[in-house]
């Protein structure tokens, strides 16, 4: 279940780019292969080489720009609006796949309602919830992986504790638990409840991270110079500990785009008047036998931002984890 | 006792026939595809080993000396890895042109190889007992039981202590040169004929790698094993080797018997690389170093390979390629065993 | 060992209370009330919803029912809905076996076929069939299981009626096995994934290197060296991930109709049945910590170069 937002393999590089404290000695044995150019490269200017020449990368940038595009700007795309419901003419109208970019190229669904203007205006929740529960969990996870690593002790204990609790939680039921309770489900309250079971990952990799660094011998030095811990933790610590948090939270947020799909699908996530591609799907099912489009394309449309989503993730896990070289 | 092969001569082809070398490398070439061309590994390889001798190959990073021993053990990786040219004749026999599982029952058994980072090279999860007992199963066909017996009686070969109590533990609980005397051990199973060790002490402590190598040359000694010591340190080469191959970008440059060598090196890369080790009765001068870098592999340069960092180069060493001549003194007997590729051997080693 | 696994399970003590304190929280503490569901639309007496409401002990502090419960939870009483009056236990007791056997249906079909994948595009790493598994991997996840779930229904049932749509017989193997695959395909994929990534890694290992040159036969080295080496992270995956599994079932068993555990929880919740999530949940976050406390062991036996801290 979207449990796994952050993909297992993804935490695993990462926590590996983080903590390759087990090294074995260069291999110096295939010395035939080719002698490469040296030239001053950091992390940051080699996965950004890296990525301009990953067709997974262009594509899914492309793909995740024009969703953005689409969920700023729905009006662009559509002239019709996604809540007309007119029952009496267009009631389950199959799709008219010739008429491209017209209100009925998709077809209508139960309540008469043009399924290509829904489609285009549930961008926008979709969009909205992958983005903003990723940042915020981020900032989150980040914020209470550097204080356990880097202080340690008792503070670490306890934020550790703290986050093997709320990782105890399976992710799908406790989001249904806090979702059932409230009545109005607008955005920000599925945004909140994602974040609230979902920062754990996040929180661990960061603290790995960390710990690592922490043994770093410019951190070491910059402690003896006196810099203060702000600093330390600042300008030293985040931006070596970014890497692998950036390759978690890129893979992950397709996975919150899918659970914010899947609760809305459940009746516990976003709900009208906000058009979501989840609800969409969920009303559909009653007609799956003799008007499958009407759930099969907003389906198909979570699966293709999901899919954006996730091969941007691997592309930039590629470009920023060493091993992957 | 030692032959440099000028002119390929067809080889007798009955396998172990008495007297023929037990291996004998003719021209190997190896390259790798790599994303920026061929890396051109080995270019003309050749060299002979009998039982009971020691070959030092001597080389920096680069020269090839690796992947020569890598393409005799048949461990290449192929692709990129791609052999083009060349024979490797194991007791007379073209081990290029055998089968895959022809090759595998000499792996291990007839030719063993030692290999530089111990503890990556041993297995992490497995015991070192089972490592080395797989030897006595696959090859031998022994049970667990036996194998284990075997084993221990293994490591107490290679002198490690209390040989018994150990046989279950891991590679992460030794210590290197006790890690490297299970690499050993491994090599040793099956007494193979020729057993390659690829700079099997760098990456021991000075104190350890003069233990290991000892030890190696007195298992050495008494099974009548040819050895091929590939290194890229002369210290370590002196006391151990009966003669010398120095290459360098994927060729033979100088050969001679080790002592000879030191004395009078015959190409201008041996000279650097002599003159490059520190010495106590030079103290105070500064230390004598090669100029320039390794070559690119991609663009090997025209003419003798080494010509960039040569302080003997002239025109000729950019155009042509010198073949490895005979050594002569300056009367015209030949010196045995020794040869150069160099267009002014003469002035290097009576200059 | 033994003082290890004592210590892991003393652990798991402040764990377990904690997590399920938490959805005990959430559950009771949110708005929502179960009496007031029981009454339904109807106008009711403010009177006999406090008397309910004191009768059920809900006006007590949230510590306080938290403790209660809990104490009740030890002596085995997971406690009686409030709308239908039938013992919580009962309820898990028929829904919970449903579910490990569809869990675990899942689960065989994901570690077999899922590892299978991983070890035919990790032996062969940036082949055209490693690049197509990942392909497929990726639409695998990208796909919420609602809408690989449909789309099976979809196919299976109606296009081709080779299945009936919802499951009839939930002790019927065949009836489970598509809610099964459903259930099962996003782990697949992430087990294929890491299996591949970690084959792909070790088969550069010089240990490989160590074992081609012993001369073993190929066999041997992809089953014992390489194998024993890649399938550490696997375990690891695997264990984590039936819990995931079971909450998974939530969606799974809504599609296809499977009296399981799921289907319990989601009924319950509409029905604000505090009681009857809170059971179900702290069993699963049960099956969870020990899952993650058998991971770790079988972990040490898998790697002997990690040590039982």
């Amino acid at each position: 279940m979207p449990d796994k937002t952050a993909a297992p393999e993804a935490t695993e590089a990462a926590a590996k780019t983080a903590t390759t404290t087990v090294t074995t000695a260069p291999d110096a044995v295939l010395s035939a292969n080719a002698p490469k150019p040296e030239k001053a490269r950091s992390l940051w200017s080699d996965a950004w080489r890296d990525l301009r020449g990953n067709p997974l990368f262009l594509i899914s940038s492309a793909l995740i720009l024009l969703l953005l595009v689409i969920s700023a700007f729905p009006g662009l795309f559509t002239s019709a609006s996604p809540r007309d419901a007119d029952l009496a003419n267009h009631y389950l109208q199959p799709p008219n796949w010739g008429h491209l970019f017209a209100p009925d190229w998709f077809g209508y669904d139960g309540q008469g309602r043009s399924i290509y203007a829904r489609v285009i205006y549930g961008a926008r929740a979709s969009i909205l919830v992958g983005v903003g529960v990723t940042l915020l969990v981020t900032i989150v996870g980040t914020i209470v992986g550097m204080l356990a690593g880097y202080f340690g002790g008792l503070t670490d204990s306890l934020l550790s504790r703290i986050t093997d609790i709320f990782m105890g939680i399976p992710f799908m039921l406790g989001a249904l638990v806090v979702l059932t309770s409230f009545a109005n489900r607008a955005i920000w309250v599925v945004i909140l409840a994602l974040v609230f079971l979902g920062w754990t990952t996040i929180a661990r990799v960061a603290r790995g991270a960390v710990v690592t660094i922490k043994q770093a011998d410019y951190v070491v030095a910059a402690k003896a110079l006196g810099g203060s811990t702000t600093r330390i933790l600042l300008k030293h610590i985040l931006p070596n500990a970014l890497a692998p948090i950036i390759v978690v939270a890129t893979i992950a947020l397709g996975g919150y785009i899918a659970a914010e799909a899947t609760l809305s699908y459940l009746g516990v996530g976003l709900a009208d008047p906000t058009v979501s591609w989840g609800v969409d799907v969920s009303s559909g099912r009653e007609q799956l036998r003799n008007a499958p489009f009407v759930l099969i394309v907003p389906s198909v449309m979570v699966s293709i931002t999901v899919l954006a989503f996730l091969m941007f993730g691997d592309a930039v896990r590629n470009a920023l984890d060493p091993k992957m070289r | 006792m030692i032959t440099i092969d000028k002119a390929p001569v067809p080889a007798p082809r009955d396998a172990g026939s008495a007297g023929g070398p037990l291996l004998e490398v003719r021209d190997l070439h190896v390259e790798f595809a790599t994303r920026d061309g061929v890396a051109k590994a080995v270019n003309g390889v050749n060299y002979t080993v009998s039982a009971g001798e020691t070959l030092a190959v001597l080389g920096e990073s680069g020269s090839g000396k690796s992947v020569t021993a890598q393409a005799i053990m048949g461990i290449l990786d192929m692709p990129p890895g791609r052999i083009p040219k060349g024979e490797i004749l194991f007791h007379g026999q073209d081990m290029l042109k055998m089968g895959a599982e022809e090759r595998r029952q000499i792996r291990g058994r007839k030719i063993a190889m030692i290999f530089q980072d111990a503890l990556s090279s041993l297995n992490p999860v497995l015991s070192v007992g089972y490592q080395l007992g797989e030897m006595f199963r696959v090859h031998l066909g022994l049970s667990k039981k036996e194998a284990k017996a075997r084993s221990i009686e293994l490591m107490d070969r290679v002198k490690i202590p209390a040989a018994a109590a150990r046989v279950n533990d891991y590679p992460h609980q030794f210590s290197g040169g006790m890690r490297q005397r299970i690499m050993i051990a491994m090599a040793l199973a099956l007494e193979p004929d020729l057993i390659i060790a690829d700079e099997p002490t760098t990456a021991l402590d000075v104190t350890v790698q003069a233990q290991v190598m000892d030890l190696l040359a007195e298992l050495q000694r008494e099974y009548n094993m040819g050895l091929i010591l590939i290194t890229h340190d002369l210290g370590v080469v002196a006391d151990v080797a009966d003669k010398i191959a120095v290459m360098y970008a994927g060729r033979i440059v100088e050969t001679a018997p080790v002592h000879e060598l030191y004395k009078r090196p015959a190409h201008p890369y041996t000279r650097g690389l002599l003159d490059s080790i520190p010495r106590l009765d030079q103290k105070g001068q500064e230390l004598y170093a090669i100029k320039g870098l390794p070559p690119n592999l991609l663009r090997i340069p025209t003419g003798c390979a080494f010509n960039p960092r040569c302080p003997k180069a002239q025109d000729v060493c950019r155009t042509d390629v010198p073949p490895l001549l005979q050594v002569t003194e300056q009367d015209g007997t030949e010196l045995p065993g020794r040869g150069s590729a160099c267009h002014f051997w003469k002035e290097t080693l009576h200059g | 060992m033994g003082r290890y696994v004592a210590r892991r399970l003393l652990q798991m003590i402040p764990v377990f209370i904690g997590s399920t304190f938490l959805i005990f929280a959430m559950m009771y503490a949110l708005p929502g009330d179960p009496v007031r569901a029981l009454m339904g639309d109807q106008s009711f007496d403010p009177a006999i919803l406090a008397a309910k409401r004191h009768e059920l002990g809900l006006d007590l502090p949230l510590w306080q029912q938290y403790v209660n419960y809990l104490t009740g939870l030890l002596q085995g009483d997971f406690g009686t809905e409030i709308g239908s009056g039938r013992p919580i236990a009962d309820i898990i007791a028929d829904a919970f076996p449903v579910t490990i056997r569809l869990t675990l249906f899942a689960f065989t079909f994901m570690v077999i076929v899922g590892i299978g994948l991983g070890v035919v595009a990790g032996l062969k790493p940036n082949s055209i069939r490693d690049r197509g598994l990942l392909g497929l991997t990726l639409v695998l996840i990208s796909m919420p299981s609602f809408v690989l779930g449909y789309l099976m229904q979809y196919v299976f049932a109606f296009q081709l009626g080779w299945i009936t749509p919802t499951v009839q017989d939930s002790e019927n193997m065949g009836d489970l096995l598509l809610p099964a695959i459903v259930l099962g395909s996003l782990s697949l994929a992430y087990v294929a994934r890491l299996t591949r990534t970690s084959m792909a890694e070790n088969l550069r290992a010089d240990y490989m290197r160590t074992a081609v040159a012993k001369g073993l036969p190929r066999r041997r080295i992809v089953g014992v060296h390489l194998m024993r080496n890649s399938l550490v992270p696997v375990v690891t995956f695997l264990g984590t991930d039936i819990g995931n599994l079971m909450t998974g079932a939530i969606v799974t068993e809504g599609i296809f109709n499977v009296q399981g555990v799921g289907d319990a929880v989601y009924e319950a919740l509409f029905r604000r049945e505090g009681a009857t999530v809170v059971g179900i949940a702290s069993l699963i976050v049960l099956v969870y910590l020990l899952c993650s406390l058998l991971v770790d062991l079988l972990y040490a036996v898998l790697d002997p170069r990690i040590r039982y801290a």
